[in-house]
Order: structure tokens, then sequence, then C-alpha cells
């Protein structure tokens, strides 16, 4: 039905643009000047026709469903509901559902199954409802453009107004997006500080989140303090950060300054390459390759290491930040004007002196910038960990024990069961806030010094 | 204060011109060093996943005769057939020696185990396409169970004690009866590339995988490609330099540094918590990752507009276009290449991100291709994620194998890419 729908609001558009640009050639052939080209008399009436009839499309394809629902939810005999939680009522919904799709199993209650006819029926009006509002909406569009083709009809400024119009919607879309963000992760999280305080949250030192959802499940008492979560994933970044970011400088002051024309052209293409693989690549690569090898290198020397040891996931992900920051460093130290380079050289400066004391110290603030953003990708990488990491959160910064991190939790916490009425999935939403907050600081912060820094020079 | 005198011969002047020479040797090496660490570890990436994955595109498989009596499937109700009993006494006589539990002590039940257990389904279906086949024998290459395959490809060493063996003596013993008939052939593994996912190793595939990668790819495809274009359009053609345009470029810089998951909690909460999508669809999944790619190709394209000289928007204008004719007629299909090649590189990403997927559940367990992009499906990502998961020692090589083919698309993908720039794009 719904493909019906779609196809008839695409005949529609082309026997409106026919029909007008028919329309508007008639005129011309009559000797009158048309205003604007025949094509954009058209065009007006493809646009007329197709953007009311998309958008009434997609948003009576997003509420039909919930809106259903309530309905047949609306009218079920009062009382079968009452003393039951939202899981249960869940329940009942997603049978209803099933009854009304002609999946019967058991023997369902006879409200059930008159609630699936109930569904059923209103499905069908549904659909009716939309093929004729979309008929409505069509035929407007098409007599209203219709009725606009004349001589004077200035078709091409209405069509660019629309258009530009359309171009403003598609730029809105990236602020809808953060806001969206925003919004859902606020107020999942307000939802979670209504049933674990603030305090507890931000201060505690213990993280326990399997806590019960059913009564009469054995699990642990549950507790939400986030200082350990955050721990791990300092840890994690700190060991990244200290393989990743010696070498990727290293690599892009030899790229720079020492390396032939051939081996650069080589070399950046083949690093690209390690930023191009996918992070669930280099999170089995930590689990196929990486930690056996730490664990047995470990046990030769007599030291006891945790199978899943920060070490692996920290090292593999400075594998995967070597290409980010050597391409910032790049970029900043190849930024930096000749006339320094130059000068030091001219003085009798060594290559590398030149590069340690005159080019990085200029470069610094773009070295940082980047640093700052790979910093931002370590907290936010979430493949890696998930595979590598571990899941149990302890105040360590051992980086041969297994430490756990927030972006691990938010996967484990949400993996499965996601009701929306309970800690323990809604313990996600706001480690996904601060998680959020903290990259959005970094960013902000970078940008800013990385745009900072090119005026100074441009 | 001989130093500054300008000798350059005494011993003190020398030593210092050897430590300079020294410290920039130093650091040359020290940067030499870096990048060899890099391409070392590219390589034993590489190498390690290339070294357990080539087997998993082939699979053994062994060559039965299958019995098909009338006993055992009745001609007017073929599929409640006695299939299991028929594939039982198929290997009892490929084996004769091991039948019975005397000679070999091994079991009929775990002679049949040789055999995957899709072997009595396939038979199965043989039969019911073809009637004919009742009371006749059947010849049928059928795939080994995963230990027999591991034994076959060398992976199960024989010299190990039996006691830490998958396999026993007598079932190897077995196998080796099967070798030495010519029965076993190891051909390319079509399973891996045609099958859904499964339980067993040796019949679980990337089909389903693909077909949702697929799905969700073309969803982000259509919508972020047409709001992108949009978006960067407006924004480097027609936007007055203001506030508002600033605010929107900095959201747009910021939204594409973004965590992955995060736009995985978005989704969740929006695209499911509120407006009640299908978990596990690769439609949400490709809207999820539509929002992760628009500043992606956003960026890319505003490079594109922005490589476009003046002149030929100065032309234009001077013949009279509109200022919107000008971009669309003139400036956006020279930007095409640039502006097709960022969509690539950020498709390709998008083919390889797994968090957020994971959050709308295109993780599950489904045996199964879906067949419209509302139908649960996983992706290749979390394709990966699942077997890196499963314990049986098959899924090893088949996840290695899985990433090669996700590394093959995306190379695939940038080769595209690269072959649009260079051909395509004209440098002004």
């Amino acid at each position: 039905m719904t493909g019906i729908a779609f196809l008839l609001l695409l005949a529609a558009s082309v026997a409106g643009f026919m029909m007008n640009r028919a329309a508007a050639r008639q005129i011309r052939a009559g000797g009158a000047p048309l205003h604007s080209l025949a094509s954009y008399h058209g065009g007006y009436s493809v646009l007329l026709v197709l953007l009311p009839g998309l958008l009434f499309l997609l948003l009576f394809l997003m509420f039909q469903g919930p809106v259903i629902l309530g309905l047949v939810m609306a009218a079920l005999p009062s009382g079968v509901l009452d003393g039951l939680d939202s899981g249960a009522v869940q329940l009942v919904e997603a049978e209803i559902r099933s009854l009304a799709r002609g999946q019967v199993f058991g023997t369902p209650e006879d409200w059930k199954i008159a609630a699936g006819a109930h569904m059923l029926a209103l499905q069908g009006t549904a659909r009716w409802a939309m093929l004729a509002v979309l008929a409505l909406l069509i035929g407007a569009g098409l007599y209203v453009a219709r009725g606009r083709v004349s001589a004077e009809f200035r078709a091409r400024q209405g069509v660019e107004q629309i258009l530009l119009g359309l171009m403003v919607g598609c730029s809105l879309i990236a602020i809808v997006t953060t806001v969206g963000i925003f919004f859902s992760l606020v107020f999942e999280s307000a939802r979670f500080f209504s049933m674990v305080p603030i305090t507890e949250f931000l201060f505690g030192t213990n993280w326990e989140p399997q806590i019960p959802l059913r009564a009469d499940q054995v699990a642990g008492a549950g507790a939400f303090g986030w200082l350990p979560v955050m721990l791990g994933t300092v840890v994690i970044t700190v060991i990244a950060l200290f393989f990743a970011i010696p070498i990727g400088l290293f690599s892009a002051i030899y790229l720079n300054e020492f390396a032939s024309r051939r081996f650069r052209a080589f070399a950046k293409p083949v690093l690209e390459i390690l930023s191009g693989i996918p992070t669930v690549v280099y999170g089995f690569f930590a689990v196929l390759t990486v930690a056996p090898a730490l664990r047995a290198t470990a046990s030769d020397w007599g030291i006891v290491m945790s199978p899943n040891t920060a070490l692996a996931a920290g090292g593999v992900m400075a594998i995967m930040l070597i290409p980010f920051i050597s391409s910032f460093a790049d970029d900043a130290l190849a930024a930096v004007p000749r006339s320094l380079r130059d000068g030091s050289l001219a003085l009798g400066a060594t290559r590398a002196e030149t590069v340690m004391k005159v080019l990085i110290p200029a470069a610094i603030p773009g070295i940082a910038g980047g640093i700052l953003l790979a910093v931002s990708r370590a907290v936010g990488e979430t493949m890696i960990v998930v595979m590598a990491a571990g899941l149990i959160a302890s105040m360590t910064i051992n980086p041969l024990d297994s430490v756990t991190t927030v972006t691990v939790q938010i996967v484990t916490l949400l993996i499965g069961d996601t009701s929306f009425d309970n800690p323990k999935t809604l313990a996600a939403f706001a480690l996904g806030l601060m998680l959020f907050i903290v990259t959005l600081c970094i960013n902000v912060l970078a940008l800013r010094i990385v745009r900072k820094y090119r005026e100074i020079y441009d | 204060m001989s130093e500054v005198s300008g000798d350059w011969a005494t011993p003190h002047a020398k030593a210092n011109l050897s430590r300079r020479r020294r410290s920039e040797l130093l650091l040359k090496g020290a940067g030499f060093g870096a990048i060899s660490v890099a391409f070392l570890m590219l390589f034993i990436l590489l190498s390690s996943l290339i070294s357990t994955g080539w087997q998993a595109f082939t699979q053994t498989h062994v060559a039965v005769d299958f019995v098909v009596s009338a006993d055992l499937v009745k001609p007017e109700k073929i599929e409640g057939g006695n299939y299991r009993v028929i594939v039982k006494e198929a290997m009892a006589a490929a084996v004769p020696g091991a039948a019975g539990p005397g000679a070999e002590g091994l079991k009929p039940k775990e002679l049949t185990g040789i055999l995957s257990d899709a072997a009595q389904f396939r038979l199965r279906d043989l039969v019911v396409a073809d009637p004919g086949l009742i009371g006749q024998t059947v010849t049928m290459v059928v795939p080994v169970s995963d230990p027999y395959d591991q034994l076959n490809k060398g992976l199960i060493d024989r010299a190990t004690p039996e006691a830490n063996r998958r396999l026993s003596d007598a079932q190897i013993a077995a196998f080796d009866v099967l070798v030495a008939e010519g029965r076993v052939t190891k051909p390319f593994n079509w399973a891996i590339l045609g099958n859904a996912d499964s339980r067993f190793p040796e019949l679980a595939g990337l089909r389903g995988a693909l077909v949702g990668s697929f799905y969700a790819l073309l969803t982000c495809f259509v919508l972020a490609f047409p709001i992108g274009i949009g978006a960067a359009i407006y924004l480097e053609e027609f936007a007055p330099k203001n506030r508002t345009s600033d605010f929107i470029e900095i959201n747009i810089n910021n939204l594409a540094a973004v965590p992955s998951v995060v736009f995985g909690l978005l989704a969740l909460a929006v695209f499911l918590g509120w407006f009640g999508m299908p978990r596990s669809a690769p439609f949400v999944g490709g809207l999820t990752l539509a929002l992760m790619t628009l500043p992606t190709i956003i960026i890319a394209t505003r490079g594109a507009l922005k490589a476009v000289p003046p002149s030929i928007r100065e032309a234009a204008l001077g013949v009279g276009a509109s200022k919107q004719q000008v971009v669309i007629h003139h400036v956006l299909p020279l930007a095409m290449p640039g502006v097709m090649t960022g969509a690539i590189i950020g498709l390709a990403r998008a083919l390889g991100e797994a968090a957020p997927l994971l959050l709308i559940g295109m993780n599950a367990f489904i045996t199964e291709a879906a067949s419209t992009p509302f139908d649960a499906a996983t992706s290749l990502p979390t394709q990966i994620l699942i077997w890196a998961d499963s314990t049986e020692r098959g899924f090893v090589s088949r996840t290695s194998a899985a990433v090669l083919v996700l590394l093959g698309f995306l190379l695939i993908m940038n080769a595209i890419a690269i072959f649009l720039r260079s051909k395509y794009e004209r440098r002004w």
C-alpha cells in the first residue's frame, strides 16, 4: 500500500510537469511572451505536488503505528491492565500486534483477540485514509499549480524560492541532529537521575549496574557511581596516546623533513590505509593476535596479566590513532612558513635543530589540536574496547589489569533488554550524556586552537 | 673565548659538531623507526587476518552414497521421511570398519557426526524436488562438520595426546578411511557468501550481513547524499555570512567529531523509543548512519564547490543566469567528481561502522537474509562481532574471512573514489 502511494505520488508529479509545461508552451505558441521557461512551470507543479505529498507520507508512516496502538490500548475493556507494570503492558502490546498479524500463540483471552481485530480494522482504515488524503493533496497541488500558469507568472522565482527553502531545511538538519542528541540524552538522563541521585552517579566509586529487573531475580544490589568507569576510560586513553603520540609525531617529522619524495608518496597512502580500517577490525585484531601475544610475553617474564588487559585495547587503539596524529602533525609542520625554516637553516642549524627548536614550537598549536581530537576519538571509541576491554569496573590504574570504559558500559547495558523504565538502561544514557559533553568540550577546544593558529600565519 | 674565534678545528668545536650530527642522526632514526613501527603493525594486522582467514574460503566436503529406501521415505509423505536413519546407514556403509560399537569403538552417532547437520535436510530437499529418487542411491557431496574440517585443514594436530584433542583416534581413523577412498574434497566455500548466519560454522555465511549492509547503505545514501549536497550548496553559495551560518558551520564540524555510539543512543531513544520503528531493521540503521555521514558529505561537497573557480560563476552570471542556475547548471556539475569522492569515502566509513548499529539491535542472531529494509538483519561489522564472540573454533577463521570480505568492499569503494578523483577531477 505504501509502495502504491509512492508510485501514485511519482506519477502525479510527472503528469503535473507534463501538463503545466504543455500549458505554458501553448501560451507561448499563442504569441504571448512567457516570463519563465516552460519547464519551470512544469517544475513548479512538481514541487507543489511532491513536497506536501512526501511530507504527509513521512509523517503518516512515522506516527501511524504509535497512534493506532494508542487507540487500541485506550479502547481495551477497563480493568484488564490494572496492576500490570510497564514491562507487562509491553508484552500485552506485542501480543495484540502479533494477533493483528494473524499469528496466534496458545489461547489468548477474548479481549486480546477483540483488540487484535480492532487493530486490524484500524490499520485497514488508516491505509485507505492515507490514500484518500494523499489523493486530495495531489489534486489540490495539481489544481493550484495549473491555475497559476500564465504568461506573467514568475515560475522560475517560485521554483527557486522553494528550492532555497529546501536547502535551508537541509542545512538545518545538522542542527536538528545536535539538538536531538542533546535532548534525548538529557531527557533520558533526567529520568535516570530521578531514580538515582545525581551526586551518587558523579561521585560514587562503585559501578554495579546488574540490578534485578524483576522482583524475583537474583542479581547484585546495584550501584551507579561512574568514577571507576571514567577511570578505566582514562587509563585506556592514556595508554593509547602514550604509544600513538611519539610514533605519530616522529613519523610526521620524518615524512616532512627527512624522507625522499618517493618514500613520502608511498608512505602517506599506506598510513591512510591504517586510518581507513574499521574499528571492529582493530577490535578483532586485539582479541585474535595482540592480547594472546601480550599474555604469552608477560608469562615468559613471570608477570600475571588479565586476559583482557587494558594494554591490549589501548595498544591497538594506538595503532588506530597513529595516522590521525601523524596527518595532523604533518599538516601543522607543512603550514609553518618557509621563511622560518630557511632562516634557521641559514644560521647553520642542522635539520634536527630546525625541527626541534623552530618548526615544532611554531607548529605546536596545530599539533596540540590534533592530539586533542585524538583524545576525543579515543574516549569515544567503542568497538575496540567492546571486544578487547573488560566489563567489570574497578578503581585501578594498573595497565595490566582489566578495566572497563564508558562506551563498553553503554553498549553492554543496552544490548538485549531495552525497556526504558529501569535505571539499568537509563544509566547508559547518563553515561552517554557525560561522553557527549566531554567529547564536545574537547572538540570545541581543539577546533578553536586549530582555527586560531591558522589565523597567525594566513 | 676560543670557541667564537672562528677556529673550527679545536677539539671542543669538533666534539660539538659530532654531537650535533649525532642528534641529527638520532632524530632521523627515531622518525624512520616510528614509521617502520606503523608499517609493521599494518603488516602484522593484515598477515594475521589473512593467515587465519584464508582457510575459511574453502570447506571440506565428502561424497556419500545415500540409499533412499522406500521403507524410510513414503512417497505420499516425502517431507516426513526418516532421513536421519538414511544418513546414519550411509555413513555406516561408507566407513565399514568403524560401524557398530565393535571394532574401532565408534558409535553410529559419532560416525554421522562427521557430516554437517545439514546433510539430512539437503537430502530431504533433493528427494522432495525429485520424488523419482526414492528407492535409488543418491551420491551427494555434503560439507563435513567443523572439527573434521579443521582436521582436514591441518588445524588439529594429530600428535597431541588424545585427551587434549577435539577428535578421538577412532574418529580420525574413520575420517582417514573416507580420505583414502578419495571421497573427501575441499572446494571453494560458497556457503560463506551464499548462506545466512548459522550456529554451525560449516554452514554459517555472510549473506544476511551483506544484504543488511546493502540496505543500510542504500538508505544512508538516498538520505545523506541529497541532503548533504543541499546543505553544502546553501552554506557555500547562498548563506549570508552572519552568526546563524557560523553557528551551523561550527555545529557541522562538531557533529563530525561526535562519537558514533552517541548516534546509536540517539537512534535508540528517538527512532525506536519515540517513533516505534522496528528493532534490528537496516532501514533504521541506514537512517542513523545517514546522520553520521551527513557532516562528512557536507564538508567534502563544500570543498569541491570551493574549488570551482569564480570565473565560471561570473561567466554564467554574465550571460544572464540566475544565481541558482549558475550553481545547478554550472558549478555543481563541475564539482560532482569531488562530491562523489567525498560521498563514497563517507559511505565506506559508514559500512565499517558497528557501534550505532549494535544499539539498535543489528547484532541479533538471524538465520535468514532480510527481504525488505524493514526486516531484522545484521550488517557486516556487527556480524564480525557476533562471530568473534562465538566459542566454536571454526568461527575464528570465518571471522577473519568476514573481515577480509569487509576490507575487500572498502578497498573497492576507495578504489572507485580514487579513480573518480584522478579521472574526472579538474585542476584549474
